[in-house]
């Protein structure tokens, strides 16, 4: 029983990191871009927020977790709409190929974070490795009273107030995209932009507006997992990559729906941690096991392509850059 | 005289001059070896000429670094080369770094288990068909499932990705040598059977001959042959394409099989013909870099040597200054995404005219 619910937390946390990562890319391709910058915008969230909370905590005489915790968060978020900017402009505007310029943005993204996070600390004349404890204690802070009724306490009130934050979020981004006229408007310019541009609707602000919130919401995956994933610190061994290319495999499980989004993400969890739960595994059994969630997402995939049911399709126009003219 | 005419106009040019076209990129290569000069010299307070003389050192300064360089630059080469006919197609193949997995796979295994057993010749055949067979397995699967139901090859491919390096990660530690140490370690090291020959003393010179091999025959298949032209049809339109009496399928399925083939060789070129072990750093992102080398060559597989050389010197130039002013090699991956991000924006100029809103009198329109 301990076991199961310590697989259950472990894979709560996990799934929240991608959770975050695949509600912003829902977001963006319900515009018509696929982003495949999404490990990279997860970093740019991850190292901007450490970055942010590292500073503080260097140069306050006392540190205080929560204003660290704002400072990491604000910055966490415009970094990583900056890095949805640079790819909404060049696909968007510029028109450039939307997957060539994600998978740049993923190139740039992890260089730039794995380059701060692995020097910051030495170019700021420090010793070791990054470490900002007291604001990822904030992250990670919890109600005791509550964790502590047994059980339940400790399945749904153990975590860090960001898996709540993953949850309202999808929730809303489920009500945005089928309840607001403004949801359906970005819908409709995901699903063919001709059609929604002569219905008046300003495609490239929508698609604009879209990319970056939605990175924006990617790069909080990335400051989840610096901050509460792995406790304030930083590790160049490429985890938040892998993590993001689960966020888009997540997207597909998830039939770009946020509510789907939510347990599957944990699902994901599940699939992805079962391996410390069974006895006996070797090493290298392990590592097959580590591919179930890549399998059951092109599963889905290819089940939906055959099944041709209409609200489990990709936008129709993903992918596809926008050109008035060309209609 | 309109007054709702918008501030600016964009047009879709008719063809630019070739030579413009490169002075465009060239223009934009400037400008973001500009930036990069500015970055590395708010990072490292560095005089940025100097930075980037080390770079050169780091690429060219030495017979050994360059044969390393050039190493280096043929694999990508290779897999843009093999990346090119399924994007003239308009088939994303992003799976890339899992088919030259796949096919370091299969070229590993026939050098482990058959390496006492036969010669070096036999074992290079082997294995270089054991490396086509596991990449156009790993190529054909998402074609198939594309060609019958249309599924996004995009999402696919990717996955796919993800599936060879956690089949990778299952070998290693499988053929773990030595036991604990998480890698397979140097392959046949004492009797170097199925490592490529040195040929004129080269160590690296029989990559460079498959690799131009490949080079040349995949623009003359693409070129001039029935089967470049079919692909050339369906990437335009497959509606066109079925009018004309192209079997849309088999075409598709066809040419990702050859794309997964020479992934899959790129490979074998990698483990047999470079680095003589197996780890997901055998592919280590460059089947997604070969990406953006084949999309920006616009599939001429000539330009994509340029290209290819190009990311490598950059690549192994920010390894250098990174070592050399102790940062981290990732300075590399910065470098490179920041050039990307400006070459992919030029394009912009060579396909469109931009024109801004005149008073008075309206400019004229351009061809």
């Amino acid at each position: 029983m301990t076991q199961l619910i310590s697989l259950l937390t472990s894979a709560i946390v996990f799934g929240t990191v991608i959770l975050y990562g695949s509600l912003g890319e829902i977001l963006t391709e319900k515009s018509g871009n696929l982003n495949l910058g999404v490990p990279g915008i997860m970093y740019l969230g991850g190292i901007a927020g450490l970055a942010a909370a590292f500073f503080y905590e260097m140069h306050a005489a006392e540190p205080v977790g929560a204003v660290g915790l704002v400072l990491s968060f604000l910055a966490a978020i415009l970094a990583s709409m900056l890095g949805g900017l640079i790819y909404a402009f060049l696909t968007i505007t510029l028109r450039a190929n939307q997957n060539v310029t994600g998978l740049t943005l993923t190139i740039f993204g992890a260089g730039l974070a794995n380059l701060f996070g692995g020097s910051l600390n030495a170019l700021a004349g420090g010793v070791g490795q990054i470490s900002v404890a007291v604001t990822s204690r904030a992250y990670r802070a919890y109600i005791p009273a509550l964790a502590g009724l047994g059980l339940p306490g400790q399945l749904l009130f153990s975590f860090g107030f960001m898996a709540y934050l993953a949850i309202v979020i999808a929730l809303i981004a489920n009500w945005f995209l089928n309840r607001s006229r403004v949801g359906l408007n970005l819908r409709a310019v995901g699903e063919d932009p001709a059609t929604a541009d002569a219905a008046g609707i300003n495609v490239t602000r929508y698609k604009y507006l879209a990319t970056c919130v939605g990175a924006g919401i990617s790069g909080l995956g990335g400051l989840y997992y610096a901050m509460d994933y792995i406790k304030g610190t930083w590790s160049t061994d490429g985890t938040i990559e892998a993590l993001g290319w689960l966020a888009v495999a997540l997207v597909i499980f998830a039939t770009w729906k946020p509510a789907r989004a939510i347990w599957s993400a944990y699902l994901f969890g599940v699939l992805y941690w079962a391996y410390n739960y069974i006895a006996g595994l070797s090493r290298a059994s392990i590592e097959l096991f580590k591919m179930l969630p890549y399998v059951v997402t092109i599963i889905v995939l290819v089940a939906v392509s055959m099944r041709r049911s209409r609200e489990a399709q990709p936008p129709k126009s993903l992918g596809l850059s926008y050109f008035r003219e060309e209609r | 005289m309109n007054n709702h005419e918008p501030l600016i106009h964009i047009a879709k040019r008719d063809g630019m001059v070739w030579w413009r076209a490169w002075l465009v990129r060239l223009a934009a290569a400037i400008a973001a070896l500009l930036v990069c000069a500015l970055f590395i010299y708010g990072l490292t307070k560095l005089n940025p000429v100097k930075v980037y003389a080390a770079m050169w050192q780091g690429a060219f300064g030495s017979a050994r670094r360059s044969w390393i360089t050039v190493r280096d630059a043929t694999i990508l080469l290779c897999i843009g080369v093999g990346l090119a006919p399924a994007f003239m197609m308009r088939f994303w193949n992003v799976g890339a770094e899992g088919q030259v997995l796949m096919g370091g796979c299969a070229t590993a295994a026939v050098l482990i288990y058959a390496g006492r057993a036969l010669s070096t010749p036999m074992l290079l055949l082997i294995g270089g068909a054991a490396s086509i067979a596991a990449g156009v397995l790993w190529g054909v699967i998402p074609a198939i499932f594309k060609a019958r139901w249309n599924t996004n090859e995009t999402l696919f491919t990717l996955m796919m990705n993800y599936i060879a390096i956690q089949i990778t990660c299952f070998l290693v530690a499988k053929w773990e040598n030595p036991k604990g140490s998480n890698s397979v370690g140097i392959i046949n090291q004492q009797t170097q059977a199925g490592w490529f020959p040195a040929i004129f003393g080269q160590q690296y010179m029989m990559n460079v001959i498959i690799v131009l091999a490949l080079t040349v025959g995949m623009y003359l298949y693409l070129k001039y042959t029935k089967h470049g032209y079919e692909i050339s049809v369906v990437g335009e339109s497959e509606n066109t394409a079925r009018y004309a009496g192209i079997s849309v399928k088999r075409v598709i399925i066809r040419t990702m099989a050859l794309s997964g083939a020479v992934c899959g060789l790129s490979g074998f070129v990698a483990v047999a013909g470079a680095s003589h072990t197996i780890s997901t750093s055998t592919a280590g992102g460059r089947g997604f870099t070969a990406i953006i080398v084949a999309w920006m060559a616009k599939f001429n597989t000539f330009v994509m040597i340029l290209i290819a050389f190009l990311l490598v010197f950059l690549e192994k130039g920010a390894i250098q200054i990174a070592s050399q002013f102790k940062l981290n090699d990732y300075a590399s991956e910065v470098v490179t995404g920041i050039i990307l991000f400006f070459l992919l924006g030029s394009e912009f100029f060579i396909q469109y005219t931009v024109h801004f809103r005149s008073h008075g009198h309206k400019k004229e329109v351009q061809a």
